[in-house]
């Protein structure tokens, strides 16, 4: 295999917890992401799903160095880039860019189209000038904004233009890596498609490699590749795309795909909706042993003393692996 | 319209016709210009402003300049002020100077300090503001604390003893006024600082590579512009009054340049007698203060985007008063 475009490894994301009005301690840590490991092929879309507040988003920070990693390593193209400062990460940064959650805060309001699309031009210095505006107008049409609304501020757009404007900022360097972070869940259902087929139009145009991160399974079974679920700050689950749907090993993944809702309720078997009990524990204190064991059908003794690790299986393709220790036979239930 | 025109517009539907996007401030200032309290003020503020460019060519037009006595008829025989005439407009002081001219020049010295000590004050409260928001942690506690003590001081009583020690001077007010003002600002300023530096155009600059400066300046300061509009507009007229009264302590401009402050405080032994000598600086420094207040007021009101109900509810009222 070629070096991946984007490798995660181990990659440890603790925020402090502190107490105290005076002297302010640390009195323990959210553990938000917990020794994650993935790569990402390049022309490849890795989706990542989990619900809110597994992880997702702040793994996607961990990558862009918006948020300094507690430990653990990012590869881009085999080079590491954790650690490097503003200026060292210059490069990088113009391989790595990230399309936003909300489409009214990730723009300043204060600032015209023009401005917010041609940022990645003035802060890496590379076009200037006439020639710059040509490029925003170009990445406008690319994106289906009218370039004469180049000078057009953010509140008079709607909700999926302005996600379109968030799109043309994040490609106008032409990066290689592009990271969505849920950059349609803040959108209506219609216009959720549009964005999609831009994005997806755009990556075969251009040949990028994505991370889409998203809680919305059918989305992500339709844009990525491959997917892995994240549950409580650890991957539990990676496959390829069709495999993991047509076959979780996971249990969490299988009561994932099983609640997901589905295209036509009459049509769907009702039988096989798994409801977990009890909520997603605080990721302050997180269960020991294997972090879904508290709401897992299938736990027993070990679940709750061994953290199970990602393996896969000989039954299954190398691509696919999880992290239980009784995972799901291929094609079977969960009940 | 000609039949071109409309096939132009039916071709392009993305391109609305009537409905143009209009900039904040294209708002801001057709909302303030449809407030009346705050045009009339603003036109009070401009009156003021020329009557103090051409102080000179009032000087000459009274036939007195600031400083000159009048030693023919400028005090009646007891030594008392002399009361408005043909010769002085708006009477003369204690020392037959003619009062209309004193006031006059008072104008450029109110102004100078109001306009130089809000805007020295305005951008280090505007800096230290940002900084403190932006960067948080230590550089925020020290910072804050800082503003907290500043706050704090009981202003003239520092101001005296520090008029005490390097003389009292225009320059000295100016500074003086502008230290006890920034303070303020700055922390209205870190207080906005904190919450939009967590917004995720933020993040979107920062994940571009953009240098904290940048962010500062680009992306968070023109989210500031509102809030430090209404700041300063609110802060000449204090500044005003606190010069108006470091000049009263003679404590500020040092005669015998006019201020409206040393003018009112050479005035309280005889305002029994000469009530023109205290009411013309006095009526001078409320004018300025109010206007500057209500233009500030309208300003908050214009820039305020929750206000929008009552600025439509008053463009209805207009139309509803020009049908009838």
């Amino acid at each position: 295999m070629s070096v991946p475009l984007l490798e995660v490894r181990d990659v440890v994301k603790h925020f402090p917890v502190r107490s105290g009005t005076l002297i302010r301690r640390q009195v323990g840590s959210v553990h938000a992401v917990d020794r994650v490991s993935l790569s990402v092929q390049r022309g490849e879309t890795f989706g990542l799903v989990g619900e809110t507040g597994c992880g997702k988003s702040t793994l996607a920070r961990c990558v862009t160095g918006l948020h300094p990693v507690t430990s653990g390593h990012v590869l881009i193209d085999g080079e590491e880039i954790t650690g490097l400062g503003r200026r060292a990460m210059r490069p990088y940064r113009r391989q790595l860019q990230m399309v936003f959650q909300d489409p009214y805060g990730s723009l300043n309001p204060r600032r015209h189209v023009g401005a917010i699309i041609g940022d990645p031009f003035a802060i890496n210095r590379v076009a200037g000038g006439a020639d710059r505006r040509r490029q925003v107008q170009e990445l406008m049409e690319l994106v289906g904004l009218n370039p004469e609304h180049y000078n057009r501020f953010p509140a008079e757009f709607s909700g999926g233009q302005r996600q379109r404007i968030g799109v043309a900022r994040a490609l106008a360097l032409h990066p290689s890596l592009v990271i969505c972070d849920e950059p349609v869940s803040a959108l209506d259902v219609s216009v959720q498609a549009q964005i999609i087929n831009l994005l997806e139009d755009l990556q075969a145009e251009f040949g990028l490699t994505s991370v889409f991160i998203a809680h919305d399974l059918s989305v992500v079974r339709h844009v990525s590749d491959r997917v892995g679920v994240m549950y409580l700050g650890k991957l539990v689950e990676t496959a390829d795309t069709h495999e993991l749907y047509a076959g979780p090993r996971h249990p969490y993944t299988a009561a994932l795909l099983s609640a997901a809702t589905p295209p036509d309720p009459d049509l769907a078997d009702r039988s096989e909706r798994v409801i977990l009990a009890g909520d997603v524990p605080s990721p302050i204190d997180p269960p020991s042993g294997c972090r879904f064991h508290p709401r897992c059908p299938r736990a027993q003794a070990v679940c709750a003393v061994d953290e199970p690790v990602l393996t896969g299986a000989p039954d299954a393709p190398p691509s696919h692996q999880w992290a239980c220790h009784f995972p799901l036979a291929p094609g079977e239930r969960l009940t | 319209m000609t039949l071109t025109d409309l096939q132009e517009v039916a071709r392009d539907p993305d391109v609305p016709a009537a409905i143009e996007g209009r900039s904040t401030l294209a708002l801001v200032w057709s909302r303030l210009r449809s407030d009346r309290v705050a045009m009339a003020s603003a036109f009070v503020i401009l009156a003021i402003i020329a009557v103090a460019v051409a102080a000179p060519l009032i000087a000459h037009a009274a036939g007195w300049g600031p400083t000159d006595q009048d030693r023919v008829a400028g005090v009646t025989p007891q030594g008392l002020p002399v009361g408005p005439s043909a010769r002085h407009w708006l009477g003369t002081d204690n020392l037959g100077r003619d009062i209309l001219v004193r006031t006059v020049y008072g104008a450029r010295i109110s102004l100078i300090v109001g306009v130089a000590a809000t805007a020295i004050a305005t951008f280090f409260g505007m800096v230290a503001g940002l900084v403190s928001g932006y960067y948080g942690g230590a550089v925020d506690t020290l910072l804050a604390r800082f503003m907290d003590v500043v706050l704090s001081f009981p202003f003239l009583l520092f101001a005296i003893a520090l008029v005490s020690i390097v003389g009292p001077s225009l320059k000295i007010s100016v500074i003086v006024i502008a230290f006890f003002s920034w303070a303020g600002i700055g922390r209205v300023i870190r207080g906005q600082t904190l919450s939009l530096r967590e917004k995720e155009f933020v993040e979107a600059a920062r994940s571009l590579g953009a240098s904290d400066l940048r962010i500062m300046v680009v992306d968070v300061l023109p989210n500031l512009v509102a809030p430090l509009l209404v700041l300063g507009t609110l802060l000449v007229p204090t500044a005003i009054v606190f010069e108006a009264t470091l000049s009263f302590l003679g404590l500020g401009v040092v005669p015998p340049t006019a201020s409206w402050g040393n003018m009112i405080s050479d005035a309280l032994p005889f305002y029994s007698v000469a009530w023109w000598f205290v009411a013309v600086p006095g009526a001078a420094l409320l004018t300025i203060t109010l206007a500057f207040n209500l233009l500030g007021d309208g300003v908050r009101d214009a820039l305020d985007p929750g206000a929008e109900r009552v600025f439509a509810s008053r463009r209805r009222r207009r139309a509803h008063q020009d049908t009838t």
